[in-house]
């Protein structure tokens, strides 16, 4: 139980590193445009976790002033979370208004097919 | 497009009811959860809505593609104006409290267009962005 | 009003511009606007040096809310350096950018690309004024997302792909650096810079510091374009418009810069960043590399503007190699090569962007005999590219003037033979260019090619002028850069 404590007092990390991990591998082998972005959202999914899950206090409530109530979580992650969702859903927005461009140029959004193309115009 | 009765019917009876929630979120932001960037959304949902049932070209004919791009700049337009508003009042951009009469109402109004020039821009960038995409050729 | 309001007006200023840029929609009066504000910039950041001058720090509280918890933005003599920068070669590209982006851009697009351009000014002024970290971050992105737009503006197809590229690596290298913040809040419960950099000596696990220096290093180094991470960059500078690709070399790899001095020095700080760590060793191994390799790859490169990306390469490395010193010698040199090198590459790329204009030709057997038909054009190409080689009587020399002392202070007389050396490779790839523009003879398109626009001729050659002038007199450049080191050595407080 004790070699286990470690990984369950912190379990919100390992989720965040996995979520992280993986989204950087998706990037960097697969091939096709659109799932790049896919890995590149999960990658920046695992960051918003990273800032809301520590923001999170256990019993805490909402930062509102009640007598009631002494402990409250943390409001600022969340208002940051919120511009980070903000900007990444413009950058994947972005991302796959370039996709539908290379597509119409290219005819494909698969990386190897594109640099294949590019080498035969040189 | 088929004429598909019954989706046409609730789509017209549930539109004015979203574009209500939409104002609803839009205006409670003061009080609890809400506020331009949600509002915003489900505004443009509407739309999207209107779109997929009754075709793009109907729904271009009630939000024009003119108006559309011009709700993104002016919504920042807004925001930022609020900001040179409030700097013209002699407080530092983006301090409404020199805005209205006392400071709880000059903050209340400073958010309030703040938030008015966020539901302009999201809204208007989201149709922006399915107007944009659903108005390709298909290949 | 207007100047205890300088700091927001820097930020705000390019937005509103932006704006009203979008609403026009008319590539004429977006271009007026873009000029207006452009011109604005400079003046204002001059004016802040001056507070800055006078007065010490200027911390301007955002919103009314007193920093730690609001947004605080702070000029200090680094800031204001890099403002000073970046509005000075914004307003020179706009100046010089009307026919060239009429050119280069088709007419429905012109005004969004004005919009783009000054959206990209906003962020990057705004990283480097910003004294938060998460600000910071949301400066970085505004910035890199109309970067995004701006390359993809291109007219070669490979534009739009280099963009994308440019995209995935841009945005992992933010997210890297959103992520080191994140850690840096969590252990600081701060994301005010001033705030965090009291903090953090108090700090005794210093575990999560290094996983977030860590982090901010290396995703700011992928905006850097520092070596191993530079791919984005040759083909971003290759095929995005001329008029882009001068503003992007001299501002945005810079500002970058920038924000990696702020974290080294003025966040974690010197001691626990260059004598803890390993740092010294890792930056001057990389920048070497980058030296040397980029140097090299720029030799075989048949594209110009793809060879001077290359070059730019080569040149981040010294500018990070000053860093590594972290000696005030060292750290002048690398603040100073800083805007040395935006001018110079401000300067090529213009010049670059004049023969693109009237030839459409980049590859460089295509210019063949040009300087014969080009000559005022090519005599810019000419002495910026002197200052790439580090030509006494030009920037470039200063800079490594500055460099090679710091190596010798050191006692690393191979450092400064490396900066030679380099230096020796710098001459075979402007070398190569010269030869083929001035002693060839020219094909049947060149024969037809006059000089360029007066407009273009002009702020290209004003760029030159100061590569020569800021060149003899260094008070200017390395009399502030070396006034910036010693603000970095000692720390924030």
């Amino acid at each position: 139980m004790n070699i286990l404590s470690p990984l369950i007092d912190h379990f919100n990390y390992f989720i965040i590193i996995f979520l992280m991990v993986s989204g950087l591998y998706v990037v960097v082998a697969r091939g096709n445009m659109v799932k790049k972005l896919v890995g590149l959202m999960l990658f920046q999914t695992s960051v918003y976790l990273l800032y809301l899950s520590p923001g999170k206090i256990l019993g805490g409530t909402p930062p509102i002033i009640d007598e009631n109530f002494q402990i409250y979580s943390n409001p600022l992650p969340h208002v940051l979370i919120l511009t980070a969702i903000v900007v990444g859903v413009a950058t994947v927005a972005l991302g796959l208004a370039l996709v539908l461009r290379i597509n119409e140029e290219y005819g494909t959004i698969e990386e190897d097919e594109i640099f294949a193309a590019e080498d035969e115009d040189k | 497009m088929r004429l598909d009765a019954i989706l046409r019917v609730v789509a017209k009876f549930v539109l004015p009811f979203i574009l209500v929630f939409g104002l609803y979120v839009q205006f409670h932001g003061d009080f609890g959860p809400g506020g331009g960037f949600q509002a915003g959304v489900i505004v443009a949902a509407a739309v999207f809505l209107h779109a997929i049932i009754f075709g793009l070209d109907q729904t271009k004919l009630i939000v024009p593609p003119v108006i559309v791009e011009t709700m993104v700049p002016l919504g920042v337009l807004v925001f930022a104006g609020v900001g040179v508003a409030a700097m013209l009042t002699g407080s530092n951009y983006l301090d409404y409290s020199h805005l209205a009469h006392d400071q709880i109402h000059g903050q209340e109004w400073g958010v309030f267009l703040v938030e008015a020039g966020v539901l302009i821009t999201v809204s208007g960038t989201m149709i922006a962005i399915f107007y944009a995409v659903a108005g390709r050729d298909r290949k | 009003m207007i100047s205890s309001n300088l700091p927001a007006l820097q930020v705000v200023l390019p937005l509103l511009g932006a704006v009203l840029t979008a609403l026009v929609r008319r590539g004429q009066i977006a271009w007026f606007i873009a000029l207006v504000v452009s011109w604005t910039m400079p003046m204002i950041a001059f004016a802040l040096l001056k507070q800055v001058l006078a007065e010490g720090v200027v911390s301007y509280a955002l919103g009314g809310w007193a920093p730690p918890l609001g947004i605080e933005y702070r000029v200090d003599l680094v800031s204001a350096y890099i403002l000073i920068l970046v509005s000075l070669m914004g307003a020179l590209v706009v100046s010089y950018a009307p026919r060239s982006v009429a050119s280069e851009i088709a007419p429905e697009r012109q005004a969004w690309f004005y919009t783009m351009y000054l959206l990209c000014m906003c962020g990057l002024l705004g990283i480097a004024i910003t004294g938060d970290a998460f600000n910071a971050f949301v400066f970085l992105e505004v910035s890199s997302l109309s970067t995004y737009v701006l390359i993809a503006l291109g007219r070669d197809r490979r534009a739009i792909l280099s963009a994308y590229q440019y995209l995935i690596v841009g945005t992992i290298g933010a997210t890297f650096y959103v992520l080191g913040v994140g850690l840096l809040y969590v252990m600081t419960g701060s994301l005010n810079l001033a705030d965090i950099a009291g903090r953090i000596g108090d700090i005794d696990n210093i575990r999560p510091l290094l996983a977030a220096l860590a982090f901010i290093t290396v995703g700011i180094s992928l905006k850097v374009a520092l070596f191993p991470v530079h791919l984005w960059l040759p083909n971003a500078y290759a095929f995005a418009p001329s008029v882009v690709t001068a503003f992007l070399a001299s501002t945005a790899t810079k500002v970058a810069i920038y924000l990696l001095l702020r974290y080294l020095f003025s966040i974690f700080g010197v001691v626990f960043v260059f004598r803890d760590l390993p740092v010294t060793e890792i930056l001057i191994t990389l920048s070497v590399a980058a030296m040397i390799i980029a140097s090299v790859v720029a030799v075989f490169q048949a594209n110009v503007k793809r060879m001077l990306a290359y070059s730019s390469v080569a040149q981040i490395g010294y500018i990070t190699l000053g860093i590594a010193l972290a000696t005030q010698t060292g750290l002048t040199g690398g603040i100073v090569h800083i805007f040395n090198h935006a001018v110079m590459k401000a300067a090529l790329f213009m010049a670059i962007g004049c023969v693109v204009f009237r030839t459409g030709a980049v590859k460089i057997e295509d210019i063949a005999g040009i300087g014969r038909h080009m000559p005022l054009t090519m005599g810019a190409f000419v002495i910026a590219g002197l200052a790439l080689i580090g030509v006494p009587g030009t920037v470039g020399f200063v800079s490594k003037y500055y460099l090679v002392a710091a190596a010798l202070e050191k006692g690393w007389w191979w450092l400064a033979a490396i900066i030679v050396i380099s230096s020796l490779i710098a001459v075979v790839y402007v070398g190569r260019v010269i030869e083929v523009a001035w002693f060839r003879d020219p094909g049947a398109a060149i024969r037809a090619a006059r000089e360029p626009p007066l407009e273009m001729l002009v702020f290209t050659w004003i760029l030159t002028a100061a590569i020569v002038v800021l060149g003899f007199d260094t008070e200017l450049t390395a009399g502030i850069a070396g006034r910036a080191a010693e603000v970095l050595l000692t720390g924030m407080k």
